[in-house]
């Protein structure tokens, strides 16, 4: 047998060459393409519905912050004042001498357009009455020129931009007519129409459905203020001695597992199961009362404890047991190793277990709908106390509130209560992240 | 006294009781540190402990069961024609209830002087209207018994209130001085307070306990009162849900299988949208992904799970059920008739499980050791070879247990289906027709104006029952698979 033969190519296989693909290998390769591109493709979709939802978020949410308001010049001398004061219906006079001074503007600017004061109330509202306060209270403005910036309706508001058009116009709507479009065109040609930013959404309070356009979403801001205050003072100093006792003191033992099974059930037992015992314990068998912030406080706090006392044992897990030797070693008690040395360097950790918790409690919604935290609320609380007790309302109530009714205006609020409270949501993460970053200590 | 200034006046105490038992310390020391047993603060801090803690917790045991205590008494004091006209005792108490807080109002707003507000045969007209005055909500006429029992609910009260007071103040006041004469220097004060401190954290933890406790007394006390109402059998078999608005019982069908079938379907759908993605995500971050491309999918991808309910709930109202609307609805396919459909909560609540489910595979998958897989790379498998028939396989106990765990997640989820899922109660197979959920349901139950006693609010109870036995099942179930399945590989 010779080198020559042994060298030769087998018959039986065909010659090829290992940088050309049989195939077989064609198809495997291709397999692996196909497998990568479903994992690509899982992270796309993932991505894409992420965008999607901001996307939705952001386009509709943030009108709510931006109102229409009409500028015009105005000036209102001494003898009109005495004289609108003395006629009978004296926020008529006042309405005519706006009347007067709006089409004179819009004359100026070479728009010319019929309109009564019929047209001028519903999409301004009730403008001699404005005026009329404003220059009982500023005498001293008589004779020098003004310009009143007077809020508009919420339905021309939602026709500058773009959500109302003539078609969505109902025959017979007594709030609006089709002729207000060509005064709206008019004005906005005239330039006396601006886009400002709507401090009412940030500070007003919830309104009736009459008046979609002046709902606001700061009483419930306060609302969940209070009840995340509640949650922090109680959950945070329970939830740490707890995790304290779990994972420093506690023996091995049947108490303490059942504790431990406990702790792990309840962090997956749904929201709305604890707004039932919230509505079973704290409302009917305590009688605390119903809307209040404070049982709102208290459902939340139920439901939060886990996670903070799981988070707060992985950082006190995260101390190196070479600390309490230390601290043991030159003499303190294991208590005080545990409260002077490992709490506070395991207190990074669990701020920012805390602050996450709180996150998660401050966008929860199903177990607030059960005590009742949904209700119309048209008031702040006056005092501190008040706001624990009063009943109020929480953003994300607040938001399915709005959801719930069927005007459009209330939908664009409820998509701008979820930017106020992804804002709130998005500040106290970054907050836990930077905690992370600055205190975090490997070991 | 209110119970704000009484809880700062026994904080004053045993502030003074550690001034002083720190002082005493002291004093028996002659002054030298060193001759104590303890730091000087922990003898300071015996006195605190032993003042606030027992004061505090005589207090709210105290205003735990006062009001049950005074119910008790005054429920005896309403005769039963008084009941008969109303549903229950429970709608009388609450207004005498209402009465004596309108009562007290009026007092101190001075509509009214305390001789009419406690004589006995007070003009019932004359109390209504002044109370009306007060500002406080009185349904309509009070009459004679309601009014007898409000006077004797407030003057209970106000007994009550008093001896609360007397009670806690003796109970601070004599603990500060307890451990105010335990001070001497042989007292070994450190260990008494680190007891103390120890029982404290102890009660802490048993929290956990006591709130497991009041979920599930909550919720079998008031099941067990549903049965009593309404017949079980017709709870677990009836395939109709059909509750009366008149919250007076009689005509409801409150079968629980239509509400089942809406919770499963939902749930089904959202699965099947949240598995995939969530799966074949998890595999491409831990086994394709380079560092780069994981560390900035990974965080966004979990943003998802970040973000509230309600804003799923609103985003399949208002954007995904118009979508599909376009689509299936009448100008398309002609199978959806409104936004709110199984598709549109089931969707929604698709994408909120998929970090879920990625995470928690990302986990078990980077768990399953790599000697697994360079022993397949080694006879010359691909790495999708790999991954199908050596780590998936592995890894298969725990990805079942984290899709068991996101469907207990889907079974639980509330906001939305409340929004998106629709009211009617369905048993259909079409995804795209209104369906609801079992967690829907606990919703409109209980926030509607009937009262608790009716089986129509009653029966949120065990419904919510139900929940708590399902997604308890599955967690119990599932978190049994991934800690066994964790524990062949450490």
């Amino acid at each position: 047998m010779t080198d020559a033969s042994l060298n030769s190519p087998d018959a039986s296989r065909p010659a090829k060459s290992l940088t050309h693909e049989d195939a077989r290998t064609k198809k495997r390769n291709a397999s692996e393409r196909r497998f990568r591109m479903y994992g690509v493709a899982a992270i796309g979709t993932g991505l894409f519905f992420l965008l999607a939802l901001l996307t939705a978020i952001l386009s509709a949410g943030l009108p709510a912050f931006k109102q229409a308001v009409v500028e015009v010049p105005f000036t209102l001398t001494q003898e009109e004042y005495d004289e609108a004061e003395k006629a009978l219906l004296k926020t008529g006079v006042y309405t005519e001498y706006f009347i007067t001074s709006l089409s004179s503007t819009m004359d100026a600017e070479g728009v010319e357009i019929e309109f009564d004061k019929k047209a001028v109330e519903r999409l301004l509202g009730k403008v001699g009455g404005e005026l009329r306060t404003y220059y009982r209270e500023n005498e001293d403005d008589l004779g020098a020129p003004i310009a009143f910036e007077l809020a508009a309706a919420s339905r021309v508001d939602r026709y500058l931009k773009g959500t109302f058009t003539r078609d969505d116009l109902q025959a017979g709507n007594r709030f609006f007519m089709p002729e207000d479009f060509d005064l709206i065109d008019a004005m906005r040609e005239a330039g006396l129409v601006k886009q400002v930013f709507n401090w009412n959404f940030i500070t007003g309070v919830d309104t009736g459905v009459d008046n979609p356009g002046g709902a606001g979403i700061g009483a419930s801001v306060l609302g969940s203020f209070f009840m995340m205050l509640v949650v922090l003072v109680l959950s945070l100093p329970i939830g740490v001695a707890a995790s304290i006792y779990l994972e420093e003191f506690a023996p091995k033992n049947r108490f303490t597992d059942f504790i431990e099974v406990n702790i792990a059930n309840l962090a997956a037992v749904p929201s709305i199961v604890f707004g039932i015992l919230g509505l079973a314990v704290f409302i009917q068998f305590a009688h605390l009362p119903q809307s209040a912030p404070l049982v709102g406080g208290l459902v939340l706090t139920l439901m939060t404890l886990p996670t903070i006392i799981i988070s707060t044992r992985a950082s006190l897990k995260a101390v190196p047991p070479s600390i309490r030797d230390a601290a043991l070693g030159v003499g303190a008690s294991k208590m005080q190793a545990v409260f002077h040395h490992v709490l506070p360097l395991a207190a990074p950790g669990i701020l920012t277990g805390t602050i996450i918790g709180l996150a998660q409690a401050l966008g929860e919604t199903a177990p607030l709908l059960l005590i009742g935290m949904v209700g119309f609320v048209a008031r702040y609380p006056e005092t501190f106390v008040e706001g624990f007790f009063e009943p109020n309302s929480a953003v994300p109530a607040q938001i399915y509130n709005w959801a719930a009714r069927s005007d459009a205006v209330f939908t664009e609020k409820a998509w701008g209560g979820i930017i106020v409270l992804l804002l709130f949501l998005i500040t106290m993460n970054t907050i836990a992240v930077i905690l992370r970053r600055r205190f975090e200590r490997r070991w | 006294m209110p119970v704000l200034w009484l809880t700062l006046i026994v904080v004053a105490i045993s502030a003074a009781g550690f001034v002083m038992g720190r002082g005493r310390a002291m004093a028996s020391a002659d002054g030298n540190i060193r001759n104590l047993h303890s730091l000087p603060v922990y003898y300071g801090a015996n006195a605190l402990m032993k003042s606030v803690v027992p004061a505090l917790g005589v207090m709210v045991l105290w205003l735990l069961a006062q009001p049950l205590f005074i119910d008790n008494r005054i429920a005896q004091m309403i005769p039963e024609t008084e009941i008969a006209e109303g549903a229950n005792i429970g709608l009388v108490m609450s207004e005498v209830r209402r009465t004596a807080a309108g009562i007290d109002n009026a007092l101190r707003v001075g509509a009214l002087d305390p001789t009419t507000a406690q004589a006995a045969n007070a003009d019932l007209e004359a109390i209504t209207q002044s109370l009306k005055d007060a500002g406080q909500v009185v349904t309509s006429q009070i009459t004679q018994p309601v009014l007898g029992a409000a006077q004797s609910y407030s003057a209970m009260a106000q007994t009550s209130n008093l001896l609360m007071t007397i009670a806690v103040l003796l109970v601070a006041i004599s603990g500060a001085a307890w451990g105010v004469l335990e001070s001497a220097k042989a007292f070994r004060a450190r260990n008494t307070v680190e007891q103390g401190i120890l029982a404290l954290l102890i009660a802490a933890a048993s929290v956990a306990i006591l709130t497991t406790i009041g979920i599930v007394l909550s919720l079998i006390f008031n099941t067990v009162e549903f049965f009593r109402l309404y017949p079980a059998a017709d709870f677990f078999f009836l395939l109709e849900w059909a509750p009366s608005f008149s919250g007076r019982g009689g005509a409801s069908s409150l079968g629980i299988l239509p509400l089942l079938w809406g919770t499963i379907y939902i749930s089904l759908v959202a699965l099947l949208v949240a598995v995939p993605i969530g799966l074949f995500a998890a595999i491409y971050l831990s086994e394709y992904a380079t560092p780069r491309v994981r560390s900035i999918a990974k965080p966004l991808l979990e943003i998802l799970a970040g973000i509230p309910t309600i804003v799923y709930g609103l985003f399949a109202l208002l954007t995904i059920g118009p979508i599909l609307l376009t689509v299936f609805g009448d100008d398309g396919l002609g199978w959806m008739q409104g936004q709110r459909a199984v598709m549109t909560a089931g969707l929604a609540m698709g994408i909120m499980l998929i970090p879920f489910v990625s995470s928690l595979s990302d986990d078990i998958i980077n768990a399953v050791p790599q000697a697994m897989r360079d022993g397949s790379y080694g006879l010359g498998a691909t790495k999708s070879e790999t991954i199908k028939q050596v780590v998936l396989p592995a890894a298969l106990p725990g990805i079942v247990g984290a899709i068991l765990l996101a469907a207990s997640r889907a079974i639980g989820e509330t906001m939305i289906v409340v929004l998106g899922a629709g009211a009617a109660a369905r048993l259909s197979m079409n995804p795209f027709e209104a369906m609801t959920t079992v967690t829907a349901k606990i919703v409109s139950q209980l926030t509607g104006d009937s009262d608790f006693a009716s089986p129509e609010a009653l029966v949120a109870f065990a419904l919510g029952m139900t929940l708590f036995v399902m997604t308890l099942g599955l967690n119990v179930f599932a978190l049994y698979i991934v800690r066994k399945y964790r524990e062949q590989y450490e």
